[in-house]
């Protein structure tokens, strides 16, 4: 058994507007002359310290909890999960 | 006497509106607000309302976690038990997210809470929260929310527009980008609907500005008819 750190990160899914966003690329971004950066997107971060056999099993312990628990809507979200180096 | 409970969670702050509300339009009425924690459908509530506010301070989504607790995880057997219930803005969050309802809701398209009087539309009117209301009527609310913009996919909503109660914002006052002007919408039987603009707030004629009506009233009149009289 050991500890782990799983990182879930959702953001609204691609195509859904996401005002937030927009206005930090529009409006801080590009104004500032970032013109490389062509897409933002914002999201909700959650920081997990789990205890697994191995971080396989962490991070699908953690999906499971997104899932069951509906930390994201898949309706509307995008989930990423990882782990933290 | 009917028995209708509020349902309160911490952060709920339309209970006591809705409850004089419901006072106001008949008497012959036992509202209560009852504590999430003490609710039990089997206490023999006639109707449940969740009513708006900010539950769990809106975290994670609004309503999520109210979402997942224990009395609206109760409110399934109401649906079967033909017992209706009726959200109303974080109330309607919380019925969607509960999955008693179709659709997500968003952050409003502008990024602003948006509090103003709208005009509304019913369609398809049906069950015991629309049992006075005439398809096509006009009924004016306030809407006050932040997370307002209400999702449903395409064909979700083809399965819904024919056959479900909707109500909808006129194409002006649609102020946050809800998909296909959805304000309200309920099960196909009508004994769940959940509405994003406050009714509550729109009983009294006095508390109503000039150039609108108090439209929440007929779904007040409506339960009360409802659990009366049957619809």
């Amino acid at each position: 058994m050991g500890l782990y750190r799983v990182v879930a990160v959702v953001s609204y899914r691609r195509g859904l507007k996401d005002p937030e966003a927009e206005t930090i690329y529009r409006d801080l971004i590009l104004r500032h002359g970032y013109s490389a950066v062509k897409e933002v997107r914002v999201g909700k971060q959650f920081t997990l310290l789990v205890e697994a056999e191995s971080p396989e099993r962490a991070v699908n312990y953690v999906k499971e909890i997104c899932d069951k628990l509906m930390i994201y809507n898949p309706v509307i979200h995008e989930l990423y999960v990882t782990i933290h180096a | 006497m009917p028995k209708i409970a509020i349902l309160k969670f911490p952060g709920t702050n339309c209970d006591e509106d809705v409850l004089k509300s419901l006072r106001e339009v008949g008497r012959e009425v036992r509202a209560e607000i009852v504590w999430h924690k003490d609710f039990r459908l089997a206490d023999g509530w006639d109707a449940v309302i969740v009513p708006g506010g900010f539950s769990y301070g809106d975290w994670l989504r609004a309503g999520a976690i109210a979402a997942r607790s224990r009395a609206v995880l109760e409110l399934p057997e109401a649906a079967i038990k033909s017992v209706p219930v009726l959200g109303i803005c974080n109330g309607f969050q919380i019925l969607v997210e509960a999955g008693l309802l179709r659709g997500a809701f968003l952050p409003n398209e502008s990024g602003r809470f948006i509090c103003r009087w709208v005009r509304l539309r019913v369609d398809n009117p049906k069950g015991p929260w629309l049992s006075l209301a005439k398809n096509g009527d006009e009924l004016h609310m306030p809407i006050a929310h932040g997370e307002g913009r209400y999702y449903i996919e395409e064909s979700d909503y083809k399965s819904i527009t024919s056959s479900s109660p909707l109500i909808r914002y006129l194409p002006n006052d649609n102020l946050n980008g809800s998909s296909y002007d959805i304000a309200g919408v309920g099960t196909e039987d009508g004994y769940v609907l959940g509405v994003m603009p406050h009714p509550e707030r729109a009983v009294n004629p006095l508390l109503t500005p000039r150039g609108f009506k108090p439209g929440g009233e007929v779904i007040f009149r409506s339960i009360l008819y409802s659990l009366k009289s049957g619809w």
